[in-house]
């Protein structure tokens, strides 16, 4: 007996029937379609044919290297790429234990290494064998974590030893030989955008929740303290704060204590970012029934254990979204720091413009710098979509 | 409830008075920065009170020494100008102003590269200058009254003498030299609010030309509307014609810069208010590559100058006499300044030579422009 094949009905299924459902479903459905398809080609078309034609790309692969790191010495550049490693290692290790709460991170790191491999390759940049040993590097630490012991406790320590580590690869010691310090000032390019990011996040986070608690204490000065600063804080733009880190601390401080303007620059936005994590946070805390905490007191557990245990992780989960959302918008607010005078990837590329041989670039420069900042929070909150899934933000 | 807060609000004022007054230097009120600067002057009479009223600058006499110690200048440059201050690919500083801090640099240690560079915006150069974070601005900045008066600055020797200037389409203007008169009707593209806007109105009005302004809220905007053709000129300071001019316009050789000046823009290097010596250091390495150029010394043949018996050289190069040691430095700064730098001459042609922008009142006094040095004795 012959099975007759029947083919599923062509516009049922199958991208034919979608674009029937989605595009052409209506008369002005399939108007609206033509309208915006012209629309994008009369905007595209030209769009593309002056990024083939007119443009000089040129300026971006002469100064790539500025870009990334700014000023940061040339012969010093192995200690990004190990630091780049590092990260490669440390989300496959995250990937490998924590599973599906890392997948979307450890999917992005893997696709964007592979691609930059690919990207470099083809321009003949020799740059491609970084990439590739980053891609090894989180594909073979993936393997290791699934079957390292203790393992989440061992990641997590990682990640907490990586921080304060980068800080002491890129900014060196004069106590190490092969580490010698290299001067914040030379810090620049996306190097400096992201670490300014970073810092400026992973650092306010304590200091917001230790302010959103305070908010919420009885104790009135505690209380009234946080109100206070948390208040003034949000009152006053982030270039204040930055001019106030930059001019007015060192006038506080004694002579011959003079931080870093890097460093400044990271207190400035710790300072700030506290303020709007400390309400985030709060807003975690107060979506938090009141019943676990009669739970948790019904357990014997002292105040601080309860908070600690009980109400802050579920109050911390709760406000996922809220806290990438800053992150992000962290990671666009530091393009700020130019006008203290450091050279984030933004004004690199002003600095760029000003070449004598790239004159007139600015729009290839401009677009640069508007894929760098687009893909990264593309990156960011693809991640952090996972993220918010596997934690079951939202529905559990 | 609001008697807590009254209480609360009154205490935070009486701490924050408190704090104030604990943190305000003790003498005159007020809080604007010259306060900075008098503090400064009031330590240096009474020596005892110097740690905890003056904030770092200048003590007088001590810049010179703090930079010495330290090893290296710290000075304040543009980051993003070209010709003048920015960073090339390789990631190193370059430009017209940035070769002088190497000069100063070069004199103090016999290094160029001994400079920390500090890229500043125009709101927080002056400032940066005052609270001492830099040691010498060098920054296209204009020397005009206010900031030499009210900003406790010192400006140095003019190291460009810019002005504004109008550049206008071949077609129109033949003769650079011809003044404003070939303008007369034309379309004059310029940025609104600024004193460019006014010193054109002037001296349209002064030379009995008419003329219509197109006004425009950005210089980029008004280059690009230029380019255009939406008008028949363009006004801004020379140097930005020239440079930007090169960086917008689609065609930069069918245009012509005339040679009216407008408005004057004296351009030099500053330092804070009240330390002569280390102002003195900063002044006359600038006048010593100015000197070297008048005598024909360049980087390429300083050493044979050595063996020179022109007394002049003699002292310029250290050979004899004590003058590098009398500012407290070396006897030889002048020459390891032309040995590692260059004199003015050479600086100037290689950061501006690209842009084509003619010597013309930054030529030597001997050409009949306005550098000129005093006498090296």
């Amino acid at each position: 007996m012959t099975t007759v094949e029947i083919k599923p009905p062509i516009l049922v299924v199958g991208p034919l029937a979608w674009l029937r459902k989605n595009l052409f479903s209506t008369w002005y459905n399939a108007l609206f379609t033509f309208v915006a398809l012209w629309a994008l080609y009369s905007f595209l078309q030209p769009a593309l044919l002056w990024s083939q034609t007119e443009a000089r790309w040129g300026v971006i692969e002469a100064n790539l290297t500025l870009f990334m790191i700014g000023q940061y010495p040339r012969e010093q550049l192995w200690r990004v790429w190990l630091v780049i490693y590092l990260l490669a290692g440390l989300i496959g290790l995250s990937w490998g234990v924590w599973k599906d709460a890392a997948r979307g991170f450890a999917v992005i790191g893997l696709g964007a290494g592979a691609a930059f491999a690919l990207l470099c390759f083809f321009f003949g940049w020799e740059s491609w064998s970084h990439w590739l040993i980053a891609c090894t590097t989180l594909l073979i630490l993936y393997l290791v974590g699934r079957y390292l012991p203790y393992a989440s406790f061992l990641t997590t320590v990682c990640w907490i030893l990586y921080f304060p580590g980068v800080f002491l690869l890129i900014a060196g010691s004069a106590r190490i030989a092969s580490l010698p310090p290299v001067e914040m000032g030379a810090w620049g390019g996306l190097l400096l955008t992201l670490l300014l990011t970073i810092v400026g996040n992973f650092g306010s986070l304590p200091l917001g929740v230790l302010l959103a608690l305070g908010r919420r204490s009885k104790l009135p000065i505690v209380k009234y303290f946080c109100i206070g600063y948390i208040e003034i804080i949000r009152g006053v733009p982030l270039v204040t704060i930055l001019y106030m880190a930059d001019i007015l601390l060192p006038l506080f401080l004694p002579v011959d204590v003079r931080p870093d303007r890097v460093l400044r620059a990271m207190m400035g936005f710790i300072l700030f970012e506290a303020a709007y994590q400390a309400e985030n946070v709060r807003g975690g805390l107060q979506s938090i029934n009141r019943g676990q905490y009669e739970a948790a007191q019904a357990l014997g557990l002292s105040g601080t254990l309860s908070t600690v245990l009980i109400i802050l992780p579920q109050a911390l989960r709760a406000v996922v979204p809220a806290l990438f959302n800053s992150f992000i918008s962290l990671f666009k607010d530091t393009s700020l720091v130019a006008i203290i005078g450091l050279f984030d990837v933004l004004r690199i590329g002003r600095s760029v413009l000003a070449q004598s041989e790239w004159l007139g670039t600015h729009r290839e420069v401009f677009l640069f710098a508007f894929f760098i900042y687009w893909g990264f929070n593309l990156a960011f909150t693809y991640g952090s979509r996972r993220v918010e899934e596997a934690l079951g933000v939202g529905k559990r | 409830m609001n008697r807590k807060l009254f209480a609360l609000f009154s205490l935070l004022v009486i701490v924050s008075v408190a704090l104030a007054a604990c943190g305000a230097p003790p003498p005159s009120g007020g809080g604007a920065p010259v306060t900075v600067k008098e503090t400064v002057i009031v330590t240096v009479e009474v020596p005892g009170e110097a740690p905890t009223a003056a904030p770092p600058p200048a003590a007088g006499g001590e810049r010179l020494k703090t930079v010495l110690d330290r090893g290296k200048v710290i000075c304040g440059v543009h980051g993003s100008f070209q010709g003048f201050g920015f960073v090339d690919s390789a990631g190193a500083w370059s430009g017209f102003d940035v070769e002088f801090c190497r000069a100063w640099a070069a004199a103090l240690f016999n290094d160029a590269n001994a400079v920390e560079f500090r890229g500043l915006s125009a709101q927080a150069r002056f400032t940066a200058v005052q609270t001492g974070e830099v040691d010498v601005l060098s920054r296209n900045s204009t020397w005009t009254w206010t900031r030499d008066a009210e900003l406790g600055l010192t400006f140095g020797p003019v190291t460009f003498y810019d002005g504004q200037a109008i550049m206008a389409k071949k077609e129109i203007v033949t003769d650079a030299a011809g003044g404003l008169k070939a303008l007369e009707g034309a379309q004059v593209c310029v940025q609104s609010g600024t004193t460019t806007e006014l010193n054109l109105a002037d001296q349209f009005r002064a030379a009995g030309v008419s003329y219509e302004p197109v006004v425009f809220e950005d210089q980029t905007a008004a280059f690009q509307a230029y380019d255009e053709g939406r008008c028949d000129a363009i006004t801004s300071d020379r140097s930005q014609l020239a440079t930007q001019g090169q960086a917008v316009l689609k065609n930069f050789a069918d245009h012509v810069i005339l040679d009216v000046v407008m408005s004057k823009e004296p351009l030099g290097p500053a330092v804070a208010q009240g330390d002569d010596k280390w102002a003195d250091a900063v002044h006359w390495v600038v006048y010593g590559m100015i000197q070297a150029e008048e005598l024909g010394i360049t980087s390429a043949n300083v050493d044979s100058f050595l063996t020179s018996e022109d007394p002049v050289v003699r002292r310029l190069l250290g050979v004899e006499g004590e003058l590098g040691a009398k500012l407290g430095l070396s006897n030889d700064f002048i020459y390891r300044v032309i040995k590692l730098v260059g004199n003015y001459g050479e600086v100037y042609e290689r950061n501006l030579g690209p842009f084509n922008l003619a010597r013309g009142q930054n030529d030597l006094w001997t050409n009949g422009g306005l550098m000129y040095a005093p006498p090296f004795r």
